[in-house]
């Protein structure tokens, strides 16, 4: 059953209501290991954006005209996977050629987001929801951004904090979960007010 | 029928992705042909663009040291770029000292080549070649060293630093099965860019030796592989300690003449040159003549065994001997003095432990022999 859902409502609550990252906590690791810097941390949201995006729709293909027909549930997983890794390539190719300076900033964080869950989770997300094509691509369009938002809030409160007096136990990563948990719950606070699914 | 379909559509899908991303790589990472220049125009090369650095310049012969083969790994490929390649990238800064990112030094297995480019190279690095030469002359010098001199024809010239040495091919002969190399000091200096002048000493049972006393004649095609080394004048104003035995009287002539036709010649010059008895003394009336013309250069030669038919009145005993006696009472104490030897390795011991007596530290020679 296809949910009654406007792909633009969905971009916004993707965003705000029910964030990728601090709703579903997914992407956690590049997450808190990349967010100690602001700068690389914009970086490292615009591809995650650019590559949800061009997969989300990438996969939606397949799983309509692949997976669906020859019943091939239980290759999804791989074939995700496959499809990520490879956009992944094109996009790096592409963008070296194009862009230097944006691939300067993208930097070794393409090819990382390969391993990044928060992309595959978005994908199965999109599947197990039944979005349209539609949705599927402002789904993941604003999950991406939501994601960007999140490392970007996170990476300015870090900064903030650098020279607070942590206790000697919590600091580092302690301190940076402490962070994101209270960050999650102001989020979660809103969830429920649109309806995703 | 349904157990086959899986593996073809992963290999399918696996396989189309591959293809794109092929044909991707086909058209974005043609760039073209790019221009390498090296030092400053000495030498510009047209090659195709798109793969790094370090594998372009190794495609066109020259060899930048690299342990890891450009996997970014051991940090060795370190070449100073003079133009903008853009920023540094995470996988070179680990390597980098912040002098080093002030000069702009980059590693080249990282730097993708784009567009025309300019390097430095240290010259000795695109100086190593094969050069193909024809034996030109093949003199006794002594009853045991033999002078070689070569004239090159492919390519027909060599820049090298006075003091340097080459490996000489030795090809397979009677029962040696396999090619091998041996470095010889070159004796002839750097203008003389056509020739190379090695001096050979027959040792008993040795492979190279015994191939260029016994077999080798004018005429003969011969490879040789360099210039290498680290020993050659060090551009100071001390004083020159040179010391030699045999054979290790060729890379101290090239040194000398060639400080002679630079006009180098405000430098004190001290040479010392060791031997048994006078058969094994050579090129002294050519070190006499230049003595007479040259005032700051000082020829000692000394007999450690002189037969009483050499009627010798000059210098005897050890070379190390003769060394001390002069730094502690010939030689003016009032400069700074380096040291350049070459002979045996236990020639070249024995005068380090003299020069260290003297406070001499800067002492320079080559390891092999």
């Amino acid at each position: 059953m296809i949910p009654d859902i406007n792909p633009i409502v969905l971009f916004f609550a993707s965003i705000f209501t029910s964030n990728i990252l601090l709703t579903n906590f997914l992407g956690m690791c590049s997450f808190i290991s990349i967010s100690k810097d602001l700068k690389s941390s914009n970086g490292l949201g615009l591809a995650v954006t650019l590559v949800m995006t061009i997969t989300t729709a990438l996969n939606w293909i397949l799983e309509k005209y692949l997976i669906v027909p020859l019943e091939l549930g239980y290759l999804r997983y791989i074939l995700y996977i496959i499809v990520i890794a490879a956009v992944v390539q094109v996009l790096e190719m592409i963008i070296d050629r194009v862009s230097p300076n944006l691939y300067m900033v993208l930097g070794i964080f393409l090819p990382l987001i390969t391993v990044n869950c928060a992309i595959l989770g978005v994908a199965l997300f999109m599947q197990l929801r039944n979005y349209t094509f539609i949705q599927s691509v402002f789904f993941g369009f604003g999950s991406g951004i939501g994601w960007w938002l999140a490392i970007v809030l996170l990476a300015a409160i870090r900064k903030k904090t650098e020279n607070a007096p942590v206790p000697a136990p919590l600091k580092g990563v302690g301190i940076t979960l402490i962070t994101i948990g209270i960050m999650a719950m102001a989020f979660i606070g809103f969830a429920g007010m649109i309806k995703v699914q | 029928m349904s157990m086959f379909i899986a593996p073809i559509v992963v290999s399918l899908v696996s396989g189309g992705l591959a293809l794109v991303i092929a044909i991707v790589d086909g058209i974005v990472n043609n760039y073209g042909e790019v221009d390498i220049d090296i030092n400053e125009g000495k030498k510009v090369l047209k090659v195709k663009g798109g793969a790094p650095l370090l594998q372009t310049l190794s495609t066109q012969g020259i060899f930048v040291p690299s342990a890891c083969g450009g996997r970014g790994s051991c940090g060795a490929c370190k070449v100073k770029v003079l133009s903008d390649v853009g920023p540094y990238l995470p996988t070179e800064l680990p390597y980098m000292s912040k002098e080093e990112i002030k000069e702009n030094i980059r590693l080249a297995c990282q730097i993708k080549l784009k567009k025309a480019i300019k390097i430095h190279l240290p010259e000795e690095l695109f100086n190593i070649r094969k050069f193909k030469g024809i034996v030109e002359s093949l003199k006794d010098v002594t009853y045991d060293i033999k002078e070689l001199r070569i004239r090159l024809v492919e390519p027909n010239e060599i820049n090298f630093k006075a003091g340097q040495y080459v490996q000489l091919v030795i090809p397979p002969y009677e029962n040696v099965k396999e090619s091998t190399q041996r470095a010889y000091s070159i004796s002839s200096s750097p203008s003389d860019k056509n020739h190379v002048e090695l001096l050979i000493r027959l040792v008993p049972g040795g492979i190279a030796t015994t191939y260029v006393h016994k077999y080798m004649k004018e005429g003969d095609i011969v490879e040789l592989v360099g210039p290498f080394g680290e020993f050659y004048m060090r551009d100071t104003n001390a004083d020159m300690i040179m010391v030699a035995g045999g054979s290790g009287m060729a890379p101290i002539k090239s040194i000398i003449f060639d400080m002679w036709e630079r006009g180098i010649t405000n430098r004190n010059v001290w040479y010392f040159f060791g031997a048994r008895s006078k058969r094994d003394l050579y090129y002294v009336e050519m070190f006499r003549e230049l003595e007479k013309r040259w005032e700051n250069f000082h020829f000692i030669s000394a007999l450690s065994e002189p037969l009483p038919e050499d009627n010798w009145d000059g210098e005897k005993g050890l070379i190390t001997n003769v060394l001390e006696k002069y730094l502690d009472s010939v030689i003016p104490k009032d400069n700074s003095k380096e040291g350049y030897l070459c002979g045996s390795p236990g020639m070249i011991n024995a005068c380090v432990q003299v020069f260290s007596k003297f406070s001499i530290n800067d002492v320079y020679y080559d390891k092999f022999a």
